[in-house]
């Protein structure tokens, strides 16, 4: 390059000035400001991690199963857990169809220790004995039944959904409240006031 | 005491390497992006140990509000020009060329359809605006009524698709238990048994059956 500029600034200085040795260092400043302008924008706009789902697969609401089939739960093996305001969780044993013999219901929360999660695992415990003793036959499975009331919020149903995968539940299902349920989480409401 | 003489360094820092790795991670991120869909409200989703991704492609997008609103969106172009233009017939709605491309090339809906045209024809402005306000889609627990709209779009986008959309459902935390129901019921109704809910991933708690599960998958 050098030698062109020589060439190219003519006769008259004949041997005369030595041409200017230009750096070919160039100040890269405003690229890098360009740089990293960029990547701040394409870092505020993106989505990096996808978003997982949960997989739900509700029951056939086809109305040719006979509500004896619906009803083949065994008391021993189901748990009942109803959803409430303030993400309170009312729980208890059997599917609390006895009028005559009301279950007991308790009171619980979505937390890491003594939460609904220990409630689960004893009951899971409660049924392999049961199991083992000969009470039950090898076909039997745990059942949680869920029945959300109307003041639960969606946060609750997922979260509760997501407590049976945590706990390998195999069989649960979502189910309609029902009038003798509300009566219970009224009746355990006035006790623990 | 003699002085020190300290010598003169230049301010001058060689750019060279720095504009390497800006231009290096502008490459990484560019790569990587892939821009947020518009969406005419947010959501807050709840966490879940699912690890099963979002489908790519055929999803049917029903996101829910925390005030109960529903929306309505599926992700192919083609498919929501068909769908807006099947809508459109067989409720009379009269909407316009322009109106039909609109749709098309929009985000989610959330309108009542005696209120499409007049959303589609206004200006995306006017639109964000409307979203803010809007009662969503209408939707029922009860069979397949006039009166739940949600099940007509869910229905005809089926039908237009060849049963090819996964559904998806996109609710938010807080909201209540009794609106979440009527997207169920519309599905169930439906013959829609099998869906997805949109959640985020949360770690496994440590001494749970899934735990020991993960932990068994990983040490094989």
């Amino acid at each position: 390059m050098a030698e062109i500029a020589e060439s190219g600034g003519g006769g008259k200085k004949k041997g005369g000035k030595k041409a200017k040795k230009l750096s070919t260092r160039v100040d890269l400043t405003p690229m890098v400001d360009l740089g990293f302008l960029l990547i701040t924008f394409f870092m505020f706009t993106t989505t990096m991690a996808k978003p997982k789902t949960m997989q739900i697969n509700m029951p056939d609401n086809d109305k040719t199963i006979t509500d004896e089939e619906r009803n083949k739960v065994k008391n021993s093996t189901a748990l009942t857990i109803l959803l409430s305001k303030e993400h309170r969780l009312y729980h208890y044993e059997g599917i609390g169809d006895d009028p005559t013999n009301p279950p007991e219901v308790n009171v619980t929360y979505f937390r890491p220790n003594d939460g609904i999660r220990d409630v689960i695992i004893d009951k899971k415990k409660k049924v392999e004995d049961l199991k083992r003793t000969g009470g039950l036959t090898a076909d039997d499975q745990m059942t949680v039944l869920i029945k959300p009331d109307d003041d639960c919020t969606y946060d609750d149903v997922v979260s509760i959904l997501d407590e049976m995968n945590i706990n390998d539940v195999k069989v649960y299902a979502i189910v309609d409240i029902s009038e003798v349920d509300k009566e219970f989480i009224q009746k355990t409401e006035a006790a623990n006031q | 005491m003699p002085k020190v003489k300290i010598p003169r360094k230049s301010t001058h820092i060689d750019m060279t390497a720095m504009c390497d790795v800006a231009f290096l991670l502008l490459t990484f991120f560019m790569l990587a992006t892939k821009f947020k869909p518009d969406e005419p409200v947010v959501v807050k989703t709840p966490s879940s140990i699912s690890e099963i991704p979002m489908p790519d492609t055929d999803v049917m997008l029903i996101t829910l509000d925390e005030k109960g609103r529903i929306f309505f969106s599926i992700d192919n172009k083609n498919l929501r020009k068909e769908l807006v233009q099947s809508v459109n017939t067989a409720n009379n709605l009269g909407l316009t060329e322009s109106e039909i491309h609109s749709f098309a090339i929009g985000a989610s809906i959330g309108t009542p359809l005696n209120q499409l045209k007049a959303y589609l024809a206004a200006a995306p402005e006017v639109r964000t605006e409307y979203d803010k306000t809007t009662s969503g889609i209408p939707a029922d627990t009860a069979a397949i009524t006039r009166d739940n709209e949600l099940s007509q779009w869910i229905d005809n986008a089926r039908h237009l698709s060849g049963n090819k959309l996964r559904v998806c459902i996109k609710a938010d935390a807080d909201a209540v238990y009794p609106d979440y129901r009527k997207v169920i019921r519309t599905l169930e109704n439906l013959k829609i048994f099998k869906f997805n809910l949109i959640t985020n991933l949360k770690a496994v708690p440590p001494g749970t059956a899934a735990h020991e599960k993960q932990m068994a998958g990983l040490s094989k």
